[in-house]
């Protein structure tokens, strides 16, 4: 049965669909993943140095992906500069626009620039023909590679880092606050909105860079750095026991003051939303993962024990991080905002909205990525850069 | 008359264009028209609805509003004694056809005409990321269709459910209290169309107009006034179980 209780007539039919599930998953995923790159460029935590550049691509690959499911959805993809042209002040939704751009042009895509410009240098004078070409165009003209030069390629992308930590911030809570600000939806509205939402994206981004280093390490067949693993994977801990500490803050907010929404909510959560939202994110999603690593903190395991958990756990991690993005997006549609009734999401395959565009825009950043780690290098040994007499990629 | 078959291929699209327009007509001008003048509004009297879903029918015919969507739709509201606060509502295909009788089992049954609140701090409008929906000088809560990129972002933001996305145009859509029609000095379709006048288009800026003396003398609420949207649909005895 579609449809139980009562619905107001136009709420029937989903208004927003997977494709806004997405949005905010990708967008938490470069969010978490640029944070995780901060730790070691602001903090000078120098054990997760190995997957530093490997994070900022990760970041590049998701951020060029994240607009494409909103423009998918629009009615009027052709229109969407509008917001750029004429944005309406008061809305959350047109700063998306400039928020976005700020964060690709002024943030990742210069400090990925400067990061790389002495490879870049190299790479245009040791590469031949077309490639030679390529990275002649990305130097932007400016081939002084001298020690001085480079001292302030560092200086310049530390500010810019430390600039970034809060355009991150800003980037992902922002897409908090386009739910949290709906007062007209009891289960988006809310303050911690923005705050769950950037938690849970820095979650997801680390286990996303954690589970990318260890996959590609193992297919270079290079040996796993388990002093750098260690500490992702402790950080992930810590940053997720912040992320379930709110999520659970909001929970028993939501039950103990159990407003006029409260029943109708609460039916949801033990009907439509049981197994998205309380077998999958939070059982599967965020306690396994949680018990999994609490478990390397607390014993002494084995490398290959840790190595696995850490798989296990990172994946668990996003299974449960994009569970909370849908039961988000997708839940707080499934109840009429008259408190009367319930409907029912119908995911189509091949729609301009279904589950094939999805995959498809899900896998999309991936191959991006394999361009750029083609392109850009971005492994600690220096592999396939330079001669091995060279200093590592890295050396600053 | 001569005509070569290159200038029949010229003309020929020409004389198509020519007669779109003749087909399309001119919009009526309504020159004497002061948008400042007026602040539109609706009175619903629910103890005076019946149910019968004229209103539906016409709004649906005179806006050309897509089958399964509503700019307006009837509520049937069941308030049993015992359970005030969860009533028993239904509207099928949104009251269009009337509703079908259902058994007397005590409490009480009223109908519940719904409509756009055209508020005056209309969540919808805030949200909007291009300004595509506004709100017009007299009062009226509009949607630029040319402008609209179909975000979606204003059928979450409106508490009353009253927006919807247009299949065919793909851009938001919802009542326009018949802008159309008011401008120049008509009621909307479902005012007109209402058989007990239990709908009423109201000028809160025109002191002529009987909406002053009823809201003196009647108890008039809107719906959700906790949201402060500010909608200026106002209900006559409105029920407090009413979402």
């Amino acid at each position: 049965m579609p449809v139980q209780g009562y619905m107001y007539p136009n709420e029937i039919e989903l208004a927003w669909s997977i494709l806004i599930v997405l949005y905010p998953f990708i967008t938490g995923l470069v969010a978490g993943a640029f944070i995780l790159a901060s730790l070691e460029r602001v903090f000078h935590v120098d054990s997760v140095k190995p997957t530093y550049r490997l994070a900022l691509l990760t970041a590049l690959a998701f951020l060029l992906v994240a607009p494409l499911p909103l423009q998918m959805h629009l009615g009027h993809p052709e229109r969407s500069f509008e917001m750029y042209l004429t944005p309406h002040r008061t809305s959350a939704m047109a700063m998306f626009g400039f928020v976005y751009l700020w964060y690709l042009m002024a943030v990742l895509l210069l400090e990925i620039w400067l990061d790389y410009r002495r490879d870049i240098v190299l790479l245009s004078q040791s590469t031949k023909g077309f490639q030679r070409f390529f990275y002649r165009l990305l130097t932007l003209g400016s081939s002084n590679i001298s020690e001085g030069a480079l001292r302030i390629d560092e200086r310049v992308g530390y500010v810019i880092t430390v600039v970034g930590i809060p355009s991150a911030f800003m980037l992902h809570g922002y897409v908090g606050f386009i739910f949290g600000s709906v007062k007209a939806n009891p289960w988006w509205s809310s303050p911690m909105m923005p705050v769950v939402f950037l938690f849970s994206a820095m979650v997801s981004g680390i286990a996303a860079v954690l589970l990318l280093y260890m996959f590609s390490t193992w297919y270079r067949g290079k040996t796993i750095d388990m002093r750098c693993v260690d500490t992702v994977a402790r950080y992930m801990f810590y940053t997720f026991l912040i992320d379930f500490s709110l999520e659970m803050l909001d929970l028993v907010h939501r039950i103990y003051e159990a407003d006029e929404s409260f029943r109708s909510l609460d039916f949801m959560v033990h009907t439509r939303l049981y197994l998205s939202q309380v077998v999958i994110q939070i059982y599967i999603g965020t306690l396994v993962p949680i018990g999994l690593l609490a478990l390397t903190q607390l014993f002494r395991l084995g490398e290959r024990t840790r190595k696995r958990i850490y798989a296990v756990a990172g994946s668990l991690v996003l299974i449960g991080v994009f569970a909370m993005r849908w039961n988000v997006v997708i839940g707080g549609q499934l109840f009429s905002k008259s408190f009367l009734g319930y409907t029912t999401y119908k995911i189509g395959f091949v729609a301009r909205e279904g589950l094939l565009p999805a995959i498809a825009l899900t896998l999309l950043p991936f191959a991006i990525l394999w361009v750029l780690v083609k392109l850009l290098p971005p492994w600690p040994d220096g592999e396939s850069l330079r001669p091995a007499s060279d200093a590592p990629a890295h050396a600053d | 008359m001569n005509i070569s078959r290159r200038q029949m291929l010229i003309l020929l699209p020409a004389a198509a264009v020519a007669w779109k327009a003749v087909l399309a007509g001119t919009p009526e001008a309504s020159p004497n028209y002061k948008m400042t003048e007026h602040w539109w509004s609706m009175l619903v009297d629910i103890d005076k609805c019946i149910g019968c879903g004229n209103c539906v029918r016409a709004c649906a015919t005179e806006n050309d509003v897509p089958e399964g969507y509503f700019r307006t739709w009837v509520e049937r509201y069941h308030v049993s004694d015992y359970d005030l606060a969860n009533p028993v509502v239904d509207s099928p295909d949104g009251g269009k056809h009337g509703f079908p009788p259902i058994p007397e089992t005590g409490g009480r049954d009223f109908f519940v005409p719904k409509i756009c609140n055209h508020c005056a701090d209309s969540p919808c409008t805030q949200v909007c990321p291009v300004g595509a929906t506004f709100m017009s000088p007299d009062g009226v809560v509009l949607i630029d269709k040319e402008y609209c990129i179909g975000c979606r972002y204003c059928i979450q933001a409106c508490p009353y459910g009253c927006r919807f996305l247009n299949p065919k145009t793909r851009t938001a859509e919802k009542c326009t209290l018949c802008y159309h029609r008011i401008t120049k000095g008509l009621t909307t379709a479902c005012c007109e169309a209402c058989p007990t006048g239990a709908r009423q288009l109201v000028d809160l800026k025109d002191p002529k107009d009987p909406i002053h003396e009823f809201l003196r003398t009647h108890h008039v609420q809107v719906l959700k006034p906790h949201l402060a949207t500010g909608a200026k649909v106002f209900y006559n005895d409105l029920d407090g179980s009413v979402r």
